[in-house]
């Protein structure tokens, strides 16, 4: 048989960064490649340089509206862009102490909404307990980032749909593409069969239907070194395409950008795309989503308790800038008054329209 | 100078050519971004007729820019191959209608 003239489609990785050993499992190393090459060169000017120009140098939060907490880094996917290198390799998981440590500051927060993230949370042998718990703190939108996949992985999340409606969990799930080939590319054969059934599942019990109080929003993140188109013209499509060809209705769709860190810094990097992707975000920068990225409104907890200004700092171990470090000491208004630790990635968030676990924000 | 005729960098560079030209630079840059907005056809549409324009000029900087469009787009592999197949099929037609002129000039010359 003749061989084809175009690589071979890469198979989605069946192990995490830091399994693998990979060379960018090491912080430092990540950090060298964003602060140094074509940053360091002067090619491109630093973030702080650029939100200097515009006076948001340094950056200051303003008021506390959503609280992020990474139950922990396992997940029974290994997406190629994952900016958590999360797997089922990953052993970082929540305990019930930092858990309860968590809910003390969920019960007197100031604020409107609670973020949990991982990894997949509702592989945390502690979930449901920590679910049922924080719904009584009865915060106004309690968001699970659910990958779909899970409910389906095994019996004993077939009834995850339920128990999200039982306590108004509003489900915000990964959907890199209404087309199977880019979404099993991005996150593993078989991955796009299962979020379809998952997504009908969510629908059959009132999730995501036109009117339904329970939300189900989609996230996009390109499945490549490119950015996000526009993300109404994107719903627009996701919309039309899951309605026509398997009924799915949900309510959003959030672009988000995927930022070159962890196992999509390791992809560019691989790729040879690293030096155009950091162009095309630098070009893409735009002043008016500065104001609004998420940082400035969000404080992402990690599964050991530690605080950051967001999950994307969470993984590269940048601690937020304050006396106040880890949830056991937690004080909101000393938080508050820091500065946000940045660096070249976030450039990310302010491409375009700019980008956050809450979509655009510009 | 380079050692050869296209670098994929200089792209980067296009809207360069206003240093040397402004007026009439900025003039063609304001034109070119306002043909790409939403209209009677949507962007989505217009990325794809510059997909298969790109080729059909084998302009590698477009092919390069119109790719990575409708990537962001979620324009698919397969629609991009069609977009491609219909400049084809133009560049190919606009051939072979010429072979009626020669079908023409045949027969006037002939006995």
């Amino acid at each position: 048989m003749e061989e084809s003239i175009l690589p071979q489609i890469k198979k989605a990785a069946k192990k995490s960064l830091k399994a693998r050993d990979g060379e960018l499992a090491s912080i430092n190393k990540q950090m060298d490649i964003l602060n140094g090459g074509i940053f360091a060169d002067g090619e491109l000017p630093y973030f702080k340089d650029k939100i200097a120009e515009i006076g948001h140098f340094p950056l200051r939060p303003k008021k506390l509206e959503i609280l992020q907490i990474n139950v922990g880094y396992m997940c029974n996917q290994v997406c190629e862009h994952c900016h958590v290198d999360a797997g089922p390799d990953r052993k970082e998981i929540m305990t019930r102490e930092t858990m309860e440590l968590c809910l003390e500051v969920i019960r007197n927060t100031g604020a409107h909404t609670l973020d949990l993230t991982g990894g997949a949370p509702e592989m945390n042998p502690n979930f449901r307990w920590f679910v049922e718990e924080a719904a009584k703190a009865g915060i106004q939108d309690f968001i699970v980032r659910s990958n779909l996949t899970i409910i389906r992985a095994n019996k004993k999340y077939y009834d995850l749909p339920q128990f999200f409606k039982k306590h108004n969990v509003h489900v915000v799930s990964s959907m890199p593409h209404y087309t199977r080939g880019k979404t099993d590319k991005q996150r593993g054969d078989g991955v796009f069969d299962k979020s379809i059934k998952a997504l009908q599942e969510l629908n059959a019990v009132g999730y995501g239907m036109p009117g339904s109080d329970l939300r189900l929003d989609l996230v996009y993140n390109p499945s490549g070194a490119f950015l996000p188109g526009d993300q109404a013209a994107m719903e627009r499509d996701f919309k039309k395409a899951l309605d026509e060809d398997f009924g799915i209705q949900f309510h959003n769709l959030f672009a988000i950008t995927n930022l070159p860190i962890s196992r999509f810094l390791d992809y560019l990097v691989a790729s040879e795309n690293y030096e155009d992707y950091m162009y095309a975000l630098v070009e893409a920068y735009n002043p008016s989503a500065v104001a609004n990225v998420m940082c400035t409104n969000t404080i992402s907890v990690s599964w050991d308790g530690w605080l950051y200004d967001c999950d994307f700092n969470q993984m590269l171990e940048l601690k937020v800038a304050s006396k106040v470090k880890h949830i056991k000491d937690y004080n909101e208004d000393v938080l508050n008054d820091r500065n946000i630790v940045i660096s070249q990635h976030c450039y990310g968030c302010t491409a375009g329209a700019g980008s956050s676990c809450q979509g655009t924000v510009a | 100078m380079a050692n050869s005729y296209y670098d994929p960098a200089d792209l980067r560079k296009f809207g360069k050519i206003t240093e040397w030209s402004e007026d009439i630079g900025n003039k063609f840059f304001e034109y070119y971004g306002k043909v790409f907005e939403e209209g009677a056809l949507s962007a989505r549409e217009k990325s794809l007729i510059a997909l298969a324009v790109a080729h059909v000029v084998k302009c590698p900087y477009c092919i390069d820019a119109y790719t990575k469009d409708g990537l962001q787009r979620g324009i698919t592999k397969e629609e991009m191959m069609e977009a491609v197949h219909a400049g084809a099929a133009i560049e190919s037609g606009a051939t072979l209608v010429h072979g009626v002129q020669m079908m023409n000039k045949y027969n006037k010359l002939s006995m």
